[in-house]
Formats: C-alpha cells, structure tokens, sequence
C-alpha cells in the first residue's frame, strides 16, 4: 500500500520553480484555484519509490508578509495544510536574497528541503558552493538540481522521502539580537499557554508581531491573552523592529555564506552586458517595439497554414455530412450548425497556442520583466504599475487568462482598473472578424486596418485607465519594486508545457460556449415565427425575417440604427456576446454563405454591407460587451456583479459611441461610402 | 527646505555607475517592508545601474541581482552621501 505525501513547492520568483514542478510531476498536473481568493493553484502527482506525492506549487514569493496576496497564500497554505515537506527551490546564482525566505521557512517550523537550483549556472560563472557545509549550516538537506533538463530530480525525490519519514524536528533556528529575542520569548510563552494559537508556529508568530505585521495582529485580537500580547508590544517601535528583524535575517545569510561559498558580486554578468543593449536610453523602445512586433508576425503568419488546414478539413466534413444525411433539417443541424461550430473553434487554436509560446518565451527569458521596466513611464503616467503591462500584453491572446494574469499585481486598486480595462485590448478571438471585415473591403490595406484597431484597443485602454485612476479609483499609486532577473535561454519543453495549459483552457472555456453558440444561432434562424407559415428548418426562413432570429434583430434594428447597422448585424453581434468570434459564424449564416468564410467575405465585398459600416462594425466588435468567459472572470476577479456591470456598460457605451462616430463622419465627407 | 544631514542623501539622486550604502528606509510601512525584504536593509551597499529609457524607473544592483525602483521609492531610501557629490 503506498504511502501518500503532501509536498509544498516554494521559492522565489524567477528562479526556475516552474521547471522543477513539470520535472516532477510531468503531465500529470491540474490548475485550480486558492479557495475564497483568485490566485492560481497548481497541483500534480508523483509516484516515487511506492510514495505517492502530491505537490502543491506555490505562488513565488520574495518573502511572507501579509501586504501581496500571493505570499499570504503561501503561508496561510503552510499553516493551514500543514504540507509534510517543503521544498524550496533556490537560484543557486542568488543564494543571498533567496534565503532570506528559506529563514522565514524556517522560522515557520517546516520540514524543508532545499533543491539548489541552476547548478550549472552557478558553475559556469565561477562559484562555488559547499553544499555539505549549508546542509550543515541549516541543517536542512541541499539537493543540486538542473530544472530546465531535470538533472538531479531522482535525488530531490530520495530526499523528500527520507525526510518525511524522519520525525525529528530540525531546522537551524537564526537568533537576533538580545533585546528582540527577550520580547520573541515573552510572546511566545504567552502563545504557547493560549490554545487559541495552538495552530500556529509560535516563533514565527512572535516575530510576526515584533515586526507589526497586519495580518497576524489581527489575529491575535481575536484571542484572550490580546491584552498580554499588547503589553508586550506596547512598549517598542514595531518600525525599528522590523527594520533590525529584516537585516538580521540577511546579516545571518551574509555569515553563513563566506563560509559556505565565494560570493563573487563585483563581476559584470552576460545579462549586465545584454541590458546595456536592450534598456539603453535610445535603443530600449525600438527593440521593445520590433520584439512585439517579431512576436505578432510569427504568431500570425505560422498559424495561416494551420488555419487553412482546419478550414479546408471542415469545409469537406461539412459536405460530406449534407450530402450523406438525407434528412434535410438533420443534415443541416450537424453539417451547418455542429460542424461549422466545431471548426470555428478550433481554427483559432493555432494563433492561440502560438501566441501563448512567443509570450512563454518572453516570460521564461527574462525579457518580460525588461518590458515592465521600459514601460513603466507610461503606465504610471496612467496612475498603474508597469507590471500591469504583462497583463494587457497576455490580452493580445486572449482575455481571459490576462484578467486572470492580473494577480501579480499586489495593489488591489491597480488591479481593479487593469481588469476593468484589460477586455479593450483586441484578443485573438476578435482577430476572425478583422480578418473577414478588413480582407472583404480594404484589400492590400487590411493589415494596416487591423494594425490600427489594435491600437485603438490599446488607445482605448490607457485613457480608460487614466480616466478611471481620476475619478471612481482614486488613490495613491502602489509601490514599483520589481526584480530584473539574469537573462536565461527559455526551453522548449517550458514553452510546450505553457502554451498547451492555455489552449486546453481555451477549448475547455470557450469551446462548448462556441459550439452552443453557432447552434443556437441555427436553431434560432430555423425556427419560424408563429404565423409565418414557414416550415422548421427549411430553406426558405433560413436566417429571414420569417425566423425568430431575424424577428429579434428587427426588433433591436433601431438601436444600431444611426451605426449603420441592419438588423443581421445586430443579431450577429447578439451572439457574438457568447464568444466574439461567432460574429463571423453568425454572418455566415445570416448572409446566406454558410459556413465558408471566402464566400461571405465576397458577399459583403459585393454590396450587401458598405465598406464604412465595415469599420464601424470592427470598431464596435473590438470594445463591446466582452465574451460570456471573459465577464465570468471579470465577475471572479473583482468578486463584484457592479464592476462587472460597469465594465459591461462603459464598455459597450464607448462602443456606440466610436462606431457611431465613423459611420456619421464618414458618411458626411463621404469616405468609403 | 530640506533638513537632512549633508552626508544623506536620497538614493533617487544618485547618478548611474555610482555605488552608496543605505542608511535607512523611510515612508509607508507596505513598501518599505517590501524594500526591507528586497534586501535594501541598513549598510547594503547599491549600485545605480541606469535609468530607463524614459527617465523613470531606475535600476540598481544589491546583493548581487538587479531591482528596479520608481524614483518615488527611491526616494525613500536613505543612503550615505557618496565621496564626490556630482554637481
């Protein structure tokens, strides 16, 4: 019967703590969420020498305060769950500030493991590190590992085992200063005699409260002994405290590593050296500039023959299931509503996934933290955190994860306006109705329309920010304290890993919403309206005006009106709701071209809609409503139906207006009329 | 205006390729607790790097990695004055 281990993966950010969860756990992981709060949880199985490992990966943190929501995760989760191990995956390149948390892990009372992360970095640049004198030194066990090619994985896993088995508890415990340690005792004498603290690590909990963090205070109020504990802490300045608490914490690690390694900080490193190109005064911007603009190209030109394939593959499928079904309104349910549903989800895949891989690399490389750094000016002109960039960046793919990427950013106003502005950036799913609208009417120039409606999501974006920063989300701006880490090569392997997360997401999230959508949309255009006398699914009410679709959209025709808009593209727009990109499925149908995108694209470029209401109708798609996924995690996210209904409104206003605004223009001076 | 002693100075006034000693963390208690852990504690020394290309934020080297800081932070770090002030 095999054993089952809970086994905790912390670290700081950026030092390789991803590769070394997929080294452990392979494929066999799943992503959730941290009850009651929106932060990504990543589990996975092990299997190792008849132990069963269940490892829980996390958020990367610097330390465990209570001010990011991310390391109260942490350690609400290593207090709560009580893993049996921990291990803390060390950059082995940075062992300073990287064990400044291992002290804090410490202090909490787990049972640690120290996987030395990056070994092979740590020689190439000429340290060496004496890992049986740290082992000493900590007396926690140090593992060398190679995330990115799983070397030394085996031995972390013999490590674990053997350590949850050992029920010693072990651990240097670091001292601080005489007057500290004197007030550490007090308080901790009077929580080991409240049950009220039984939970928690008592020195950990005495020095959290010499050092006057919030979070821990509050829960000591709840507890009887509260007046003793004030007692105590009413005479010193929490301030100084912290302050000599936090330097302590490093005087120890800088002790403990001139015997156990050559520190060598003076050198100039490969990634000092790449900096002086990347974040120069001059060249920073235009590299930054040509690497987004490297990353869209590659993104959208690989996808093309992908695309082509899955639009050729289900074009035929189409026929051949219309023309083996004899049954006319059961021929045309699977051939034009499931199988045109079916493909208009997966043609996106190829965008979606590649995109995902060039934004992996970014992330993986280092170069992403360079992009925040760079871009930091404008956005705090705008009241947010350069931080808050990664986010809009995420949301060129898709919406939905760059909401969710949203929680690195630790002040909780920022985030709110990031969310709230995030759904203006154009996702991939809004890309299909560019492709079709700017192919049918601009032709050669269509590149430079959908260029442009990018950066009028962008324009959208910022101005909202800022707008919203001055007038509902007033406030001081957040702090900026932002590592630039050491430039490394991404693996590919990361990058696969990455990119097929967020396309299962995709599919998994949008997919069957698609999917219910174009059929709906069949459903809807093949039912008649009483009276009509039109026959269910036949032919001639298909997507008419004797449908119970088109009856909607003429009901909603004035609305759009003074747009431009016609009640088939009110209808599309309805349930573009569902999912931006059914707009093209459902004009599709409604404009009688099926399900093949070539022949709707030349019934519009015929005459059947003007190139002018054309842009109008880019414009509206790109701010409108977003998708029903999109507003389920702005609704998450903000833990809030009002900002959600904001976010809808505003966004949708803003819509009408620009649309409204190009097509009155354009038809005043008679532009593209 | 400013009271200081005139070996302090704030860290946001340090020029590029200059290398100082802090001395002490002012301001809001969540930043500076941030800074404190980041490891900007009394007597680490702190190398301003360069600013980005827009002027703001700027980047340093502490402790042998890299950190960026708005100017705004920065100049809630106090940090000896170093040996030729540039003027």
């Amino acid at each position: 019967m095999a054993e089952k281990i809970i086994v905790a993966l912390a670290g700081n950010p950026n030092v390789g703590k991803t590769s070394i969860f997929n080294a452990i756990t392979g494929s066999k992981q799943h992503v959730g969420n941290w009850p009651g709060v929106t932060v990504e949880k990543k589990m996975g199985k092990r299997v190792h020498s008849d132990v069963e490992m269940e490892v829980v990966d996390l958020p990367g943190t610097y330390s465990l305060t209570a001010y990011s929501l991310d390391e109260i995760v942490a350690r609400d989760f290593i207090i709560e769950e009580k893993p049996d191990i921990v291990v803390q995956v060390v950059d082995g390149t940075n062992l300073e500030r990287n064990l400044y948390l291992t002290t804090q892990l410490m202090e909490l009372g787990v049972k640690l493991v120290i996987a030395l992360n990056m070994s092979d970095l740590v020689l190439s640049k000429g340290v060496h590190i004496d890992e049986a004198k740290m082992q000493e030194y900590l007396e926690v066990p140090v593992v060398s590992t190679i995330g990115s090619t799983g070397n030394g994985i085996h031995g972390l896993l013999d490590t674990i085992i053997e350590r949850s088995s050992d029920k010693r508890v072990y651990g240097n415990t670091f001292d601080y200063e005489e007057d500290i340690e004197v007030r550490a005792e007090e308080l901790e004498m009077i929580l080991e005699k409240d049950p009220y603290f039984a939970h928690y690590p008592s020195r950990w909990f005495s020095l959290k409260l010499l050092e006057g963090d919030e979070n821990i205070l509050r829960k000591a109020r709840g507890s009887e002994s509260y007046p003793k504990i004030k007692n105590v802490l009413d005479n010193l300045d929490p301030d100084s405290f912290e302050s000599r608490i936090a330097d302590q914490r490093y005087g120890t690690i800088q002790f403990m590593l001139r015997q156990v390694c050559d520190i060598n900080t003076s050198h100039l490193s490969g990634s000092d050296m790449v900096d002086r190109v990347v974040t120069n005064k001059y060249l920073g911007i235009p590299i930054f500039l040509s690497l987004m603009w490297a990353a869209f190209e590659v993104t959208f030109t690989f996808a093309t023959p992908f695309m082509n394939m899955i639009d050729i593959f289900f074009a035929w499928l189409g026929e051949v299931t219309v023309s083996l079904i004899s049954t006319d309104w059961l021929s045309s349910l699977i051939g034009e509503g499931i199988i045109a549903g079916v493909g208009s989800v997966l043609i996106f895949l190829p965008n979606i996934l590649l995109l995902f891989f060039m934004l992996s690399i970014m992330e993986d490389s280092g170069y992403i933290s360079r992009a925040a750094f760079i871009m930091d000016r404008v956005m705090s002109r705008i009241g947010l955190h350069g931080k808050s960039f990664i986010p809009l960046i995420m949301g060129f793919g898709c919406n939905v994860p760059a909401i969710m990427a949203t929680r690195t950013i630790e002040d909780s106003r920022d985030r709110l306006i990031t969310i709230l502005v995030t759904p203006f950036i154009s996702c991939g799913a809004r890309l299909p109705v560019y492709v079709l609208l700017a192919g049918a009417f601009f032709g050669r120039d269509a590149g430079v329309v959908i260029f442009s409606l990018y950066a009028l999501g962008i324009l959208v974006a910022l101005l909202s920010a800022k707008l919203m920063r001055g007038t509902v989300l007033r406030g001081e701006d957040a702090p900026f304290i932002m590592e630039l880490p050491e430039y490394r090569i991404p693996t590919l392997r990361s990058g696969i890993i990455h990119m097929w997360e967020r396309g299962k997401i995709y599919l998994k999230k949008a997919g069957g919403i698609i999917l219910l959508g174009v059929v709906g949309v069949w459903l809807l255009a093949s039912i008649p309206v009483p009276g009509s006398g039109g026959q269910f699914a036949s032919g001639d009410i298909y997507g008419t005006t004797s449908s119970l679709l088109g009856a909607i959209g003429m009901l909603i025709e004035p609305l759009v009106a003074p747009l431009g808009f016609d009640w088939r593209i009110a209808v599309a727009l309805l349930f573009g709701v569902v999912a931006k990109e059914i707009v093209v499925g459902s004009m599709g149908v409604l404009y009688g071209a099926g399900t093949n995108e070539e022949n709707l694209a030349g019934i519009l470029a015929a005459g059947a809609m003007s190139p002018l209401v054309g842009l109008g109708l880019m414009v509206f798609v790109l701010l409108y409503v977003p998708c029903f996924a999109c507003i389920g995690v702005i609704k998450r996210e903000t833990g809030s139906w009002k900002w959600t209904l904001f976010q809808l409104f505003y966004g949708t206003g803003l819509a009408w207006g620009l649309a409204f605004l190009v097509y009155q223009t354009g038809s005043r001076i008679g532009l593209l009329s | 205006m400013d009271e200081r002693r005139p070996d302090e100075m704030t860290l946001d006034l340090i020029e590029p390729e200059i290398s100082v000693k802090v001395l002490k963390v002012i301001g809001q208690k969540s930043s500076r607790k941030r800074i404190l852990d980041m490891g900007l504690t009394p007597g680490t020394r702190v190398e301003v790097i360069r600013r980005a290309p827009l002027g703001d934020p700027v980047e340093f080297k502490l402790k042998g990695y890299n950190l960026s800081l708005r100017k705004k932070e920065a100049r809630t770090i106090l940090v000896e004055a170093p040996e030729q002030v540039p003027e």
